[in-house]
């Protein structure tokens, strides 16, 4: 029975996970809305008060801020992003990072969903730490630079100021 | 008590860490130039300022508000702030932290504020001093080419593409 719903909802829409920390990682996940047109999107950040830049109704979901220096926080916000999928299934996991989104995509992976790492723009010269260790979690890796990306990824294809 | 006729100047240092740095140069400036109204979110910068209105964090709709009314934003490069600043349409003069002077983990902020200048998205003074010299002559700031709200169509189409496939 599960399986026959699990086909169905492939066929049919897909459920998004957007998640990025808040700021800059939130501001550039947002700019990627038009990518997400006819699917579910379920959105998770690290601040509560972000709802507001979403339409109304729109599904929110607020996860701990953590990083890979603060090994409490981690935990925490492990644990919370664990739940997240657990409970959300989605299909696809997207992020823009940082940690937060670094480990969305990595628990997704382990539960065999399709994966989209896109690094934030701020990282004009290199990988962002939490973007070189995405790669092997990741479906799709990308960089927003042309000169940063590789024959074997990260892939460029464009960036999030726009045409 | 902010004078409705003075121009407004927004110093924001985002949200997660501290800039004493640029916290401390502009309002140095602001005490020589009290012909503006400066309002700074400062986040859990140390320095207190005694000659700008601040704030530790401005929520959401306060900051859009405060940005619309702003003649000019002063920042740390980062992209939330560059993003907000171009969408705007209003001039934004951005100072680098630098991981060397314990104000980030890594020097990004030295690359994006190089590479957004080179796409000439992006004003940049290297330092403090840098930025007092470019303060007093703002108004001479071009505004920079605006951005839409979304990402480019070859990036959102790719990714659409991509969520579709089996």
């Amino acid at each position: 029975m599960k399986d026959d719903s699990d086909k169905n909802r492939t066929r049919k829409t897909k459920k998004v996970l957007a998640i990025a920390s808040g700021g800059g990682h939130w501001v550039q996940l947002l700019r990627l809305r038009p990518a997400f047109e006819g699917c579910k999107v379920i959105y998770a950040t690290t601040k509560e008060n972000y709802a507001c830049d979403l339409e109304a109704g729109a599904e929110f979901y607020v996860v701990p801020d953590c990083n890979r220096w603060e090994k409490w926080k981690l935990v925490k916000g492990s644990l919370s992003i664990l739940k997240l999928i657990i409970t959300q299934k989605p299909d696809i996991v997207v992020s823009t990072g940082a940690a937060p989104g670094f480990l969305a995509i990595r628990f997704a992976k382990l539960f065999g969903k399709k994966t989209i790492w896109l690094d934030s723009i701020a990282n004009a010269e290199e990988l962002s730490l939490s973007g070189q260790k995405a790669k092997n979690s990741c479906d799709m890796w990308m960089t927003q630079w042309e000169h940063l990306a590789k024959v074997d990824g990260p892939i460029y294809r464009g960036n999030i100021l726009g045409d | 008590m902010p004078d409705s006729n003075k121009q407004k100047i927004f110093v924001t240092v985002g949200t997660d860490l501290p800039f004493d740095r640029l916290v401390k140069a502009v309002d140095h400036w602001a005490e020589q130039h009290p012909q503006y109204d400066v309002l700074a979110q400062i986040g859990d910068s140390l320095f207190v300022p005694s000659n700008m209105l601040f704030q530790k964090f401005v929520e959401p709709d306060e900051y859009k508000r405060i940005f619309s009314q702003s003649a000019l934003i002063v920042s740390h490069a980062g992209m939330g702030t560059i993003l907000t600043s171009l969408q705007f349409q209003k001039p934004l003069l951005v100072v680098p932290r630098k991981a060397s002077l314990g104000e980030h983990r890594n020097e990004h902020q030295l690359a994006t504020a190089k590479h957004l200048k080179s796409l000439n998205k992006v004003e940049v003074a290297e330092d403090e001093h840098e930025l007092i010299k470019k303060l007093s002559t703002f108004s001479e700031l071009k505004i920079k080419d605006p951005i839409g709200p979304f990402a480019c169509k070859r990036l959102t189409d790719s990714i659409s593409k991509f969520i579709r496939e089996r």
